[in-house]
């Protein structure tokens, strides 16, 4: 998305900054690559954590994955709307990752206090995007709604994107946890009686906090062999997104409370 | 995705880049099966992920209607809401591709009260799957919905006559059904109307051809949608983008910044700026990082040109021949979404392209009937009405019919208290053409005909009552320009009544349109370079205010002939001061409705006192 963005605004760099909600637990390689791609695009990067859950030492293995999620993700992204005035808001969600997801707009409004309400989202016709709200109000925009996990490859693969090297397999150090490939990225890994690291050739279809994203086993260590790999799944990309299936619903329920 | 084994990279890529891609919807009635439909075509077309198919197991056995079997629909019904009440709610967008076609199809939903959902699926679908229950038939909401998906100008529709498997794949309850619905489509204007009689629960002519249906010989709904030839290309239109943006980083870069709604572009190429008509050559055409040779529509560009000419968001740039037109007053179909009522007159935010303006529906011609398409007549438009209007907008806009270009055509309508969106519409031609637009003539203006003639062009807007003297006044000024070689045109109240506005009367509606329409007529020939004296009475501040408002600083000269009224009571040349009194002539001015003096006319003259030839004098003086 922020290789569009780039394309769109061309010279001119893009007249917005980026945001990161940083939990805290995002892998190593991640945050390496964010302050490259911020660099490179000469974009302000503002980096927000939840000044209360951060000094409350709030984690996924300490506080459960739910209470992290929504005071680490949902209620940071709220604190760094609100505190930067922010009333649009552009994120690479796409409607082919999740079903709550494929029901929401491309402009998807947001009443105050950030809330999405699925049953009353304003029509949107053709590409005649309403952009009017009220003080208070917001929009989360998603250019990327229509593509698919696939055509992100492709494009990437076609335009030469830098991508973070965990999309790639390697040998890696992981763990064996509810039938899921868990990476120990940092010493703060909370290893249950019993468990071993193994190093194993594994590569993420998905990233979010290490402790929340499982690795797949693969070979898939070029982007060509990714593409592959993606045409061939017979599972899908969120699989190893833990907090997905805490419970039927789960994804509408944290967006309807604001989560991205 | 159908994926038959692995298969080598080369082969993945290029397969890949030789689909063309195809949009559709499901629509029809609550429970006609829509839901299923898309569950059935997603899971037959193995677009279902295993670990997708674990959920849905869970899933249908905590909400599904199937009992012990998959619920399909449950994979589209993503909302909770949706799945505790079994119904679906708003659009659901899916992707599943074949070797040949990638899809993306919305699921629409049935229930009436969720029709604008269903209208935003439609808006960008190139092909409709209506489903119609085959124990129920065509239905009120299987009609509006038809109604809906020509009105967005899908022209492409497949009838799926779902849930075969309930009446015993009856090949007559088929044909009954069949033949209804082609009866009601018939002046719907669909190029295609493909039926097939399927099960989205059984699978029956699905995917695969149905042993069911020996009697039916065409192909399965997929095998179909991967054939049908639905081709909107406009890329051999005449070119036509509405600018989003102008990027300018630096004094050395200036770039139109667009996505093409029709036709090619190349360097070199010579574009006009419309409203206002400009042209220039385009000098590169970038696309994200790099100068291309050329795009076509539906590329996103930035544009360069070779002159520094005035262009920003919501123009449109065209093609120098056949430019479209540019109006304020439309003739237009509206669906309404809201269930606040629409009533003419109010005004709305109204989008078009990247133009947004103020408009309001001036007047409702007339509203469908969802069942038969007959024109009722309405004052006001309630919720999911469809109705056909004429909508005036605050300011010009350059447009094309929706059925010539779908960008320049269709627009949306928002409240300006909640800002939500409430209409959609769609422009079928203009009513009158803005009169500010100059595109036609740029080389010859006002400045150049009045060159011509050695004359300063004016209006001179004289006003009084009747029997004051005004076109007495008048005309011997006309003559005495005449002698002085000035080339002018003098309006006069009465003659302007038998023809220009013969179709007017004298309430007051009426008298500020007759007052509009000289006003206009007055412009125009000002624009031509003529010296137009006009003698009206014009009587209401508010409309001499609006005549003046149409010309430029020091064009208009307001003469006040100020006459008493008991002096032109006395001379009453017409006779119509003593049918006033009599009580046989209503809304005379001076008499039973006011004379609004003017406050600061440019010539004030003593009528009642000076002889004409004194007060054409001091017209005169100030005319030098």
């Amino acid at each position: 998305m922020l290789h569009l963005a780039r394309k769109a605004f061309y010279p001119t760099s893009p007249p917005f900054p980026l945001l990161h909600v940083d939990t805290g637990w995002k892998f190593k390689a991640m945050y390496a690559h964010r302050n490259r791609m911020a660099a490179e695009s000469g974009m302000k990067l503002i980096v927000h954590t939840n000044p209360e859950g951060g000094a409350a030492g709030v984690g996924p293995f300490t506080h459960g994955s739910g209470y992290y999620t929504d005071v680490m993700k949902t209620q940071a992204l709220k604190q760094a709307l609100d505190q930067h005035g922010f009333d649009v808001v552009l994120g690479g969600a796409r409607r082919d990752e999740e079903k709550s997801r494929a029901k929401e707009r491309i402009f998807s409004f947001r009443a105050g206090g950030h809330r999405w309400d699925p049953k009353v989202q304003r029509p949107e016709l053709w590409t005649l995007y309403n952009t009017h709200i009220h003080p208070g109000e917001s929009i989360r925009v998603f250019p990327l709604s229509n593509w698919t996990e696939l055509d992100i490859w492709q494009y990437i693969h076609a335009e030469r994107i830098p991508v973070v090297p965990l999309y790639l397999a390697e040998d890696r150090p992981v763990v064996k946890r509810g039938g899921q490939w868990l990476m120990v990225d940092d010493e703060r890994f909370p290893f249950a009686p019993g468990e071993q690291v193994e190093t194993r050739r594994v590569r993420f279809r998905t990233l979010g906090c290490w402790p929340l994203t499982a690795a797949i086993e693969s070979e898939a260590d070029t982007l060509e062999a990714v593409i592959a790999e993606t045409f061939n799944a017979r599972s899908s990309e969120r699989q190893g997104r833990l907090i997905d299936t805490d419970a039927p619903g789960s994804m509408e329920k944290k967006k309807q409370e604001g989560y991205f | 995705m159908v994926a038959p084994g692995p298969r080598a990279l080369q082969d993945i890529l290029e397969s890949q880049q030789a689909k063309d891609a195809l949009r559709f919807i499901t629509c029809g009635s609550v429970d006609d099966g829509k839901s299923t439909l898309i569950g059935r075509l997603l899971f037959e077309s193995k677009a279902i992920f295993d670990d997708q198919l674990q959920s849905l197991a869970r899933d249908s056995r905590q909400y599904g209607t199937q009992g012990e079997c998959l619920d399909l629909a449950l994979l589209v019904d993503g909302l909770q809401a949706e799945r505790e009440q079994g119904i679906t709610i708003d659009v659901a967008y899916r992707f599943f591709s074949t070797d040949r076609r990638r899809f993306i199809v919305a699921d629409t939903p049935g229930h009436e009260q969720y029709t604008r959902n269903m209208a935003t699926g439609a808006s960008t679908a190139d092909l409709a799957v209506v489903l119609i229950d085959a124990r129920k038939g065509v239905l009120v909401q299987t009609r509006r919905h038809s109604r809906i998906v020509a009105m967005m100008g899908i022209r492409h529709v497949v009838l799926a006559i779902n849930k075969m498997d309930m009446v015993g794949f009856n090949e007559g309850v088929y044909n009954a059904i069949v033949a209804d619905y082609r009866g009601f489509a018939n002046d719907l204007g669909f190029s295609s109307i493909h039926a097939i009689p399927l099960s989205g629960l059984t699978g029956d002519n699905v995917l695969n051809p149905s042993a069911q249906t020996p009697w039916y010989s065409g192909p399965p709904l997929m095998a179909y949608l991967d054939t049908v030839v639905v081709q909107q290309d406009q890329s051999r239109a005449l070119f036509r983008m509405p600018v989003q943006w102008v990027n300018r980083p630096h004094l050395d870069f200036r770039g139109v910044c667009g996505r093409i709604a029709a036709g090619v572009i190349r360097p070199g190429d010579i574009v006009r700026v419309l409203p206002s008509g400009v042209q220039s050559r385009v000098k590169t055409v970038l696309a994200g990082f790099t100068e291309v040779t050329q795009a076509r529509s539906g590329d996103a560009v930035t544009l360069t040109l070779e002159d520094e000419v005035d262009v920003g968001r919501g123009d449109v740039l065209v093609a120098m021949q056949a430019p479209p037109e540019v109006a304020d007053q439309f003739e237009a179909r509206l669906l309404w979404m809201t269930d606040h009522p629409l009533s003419a007159g109010r005004q709305y935010l109204m989008k078009m392209g990247y133009r947004e303006v103020t408009a309001s529906v001036t007047e409702i011609k007339y509203r469908e009937d969802v069942n038969t398409g007959a024109h009722l007549a309405a004052k006001t438009l309630d919720m999911n009405d469809i109705a056909t209007v004429n909508l005036a907008t605050s300011a010009p806009l350059v447009f094309e019919p929706y059925s010539v270009n779908r960008t320049l055509g269709g627009f949306i309508l928002m409240d300006k208290l909640t800002l939500n969106t409430v209409g959609a519409g769609m422009i079928a031609f203009a009513l009158r053409r803005a009169s500010n637009i100059h595109w036609q003539a740029l080389e010859i203006n006002q400045l150049a005909r009045a060159q011509q003639k050695h004359q300063t062009p004016r209006c001179i807007w004289f006003t009084g009552l009747s029997g004051s003297g005004k076109s007495t006044i008048a005309n011997l000024l006309e003559k005495r320009l005449l002698i002085e070689g000035k080339h002018t045109y003098l309006l006069d109240g009465d003659n302007v009544r038998h023809g220009l506005n013969r179709d007017l009367g004298f309430t007051e509606a009426d008298r500020i349109e007759n007052i509009r329409r000289v006003a206009e007529v007055a412009k125009l020939m000002v624009d031509a370079g003529l010296i137009v004296l006009v003698s009206f009475i014009s009587p209401f501040r508010s409309e001499r205010r609006m005549a003046r408002g149409l010309f430029a600083e020091g064009e208009f000269l307001e003469v006040f002939v100020d006459t008493p009224l008991a002096e032109c009571e006395r001379r009453d040349q017409k006779g119509l001061y003593a049918k006033a009194r009599r009580g046989d002539l209503k809304n005379f001015t001076g008499i039973d409705s006011p004379y609004e003096r003017p406050e600061a006319p440019e010539i004030h003259l003593n009528a009642g006192f000076d002889s004409p030839e004194v007060c054409v004098d001091s017209v005169l003086k100030r005319l030098i």
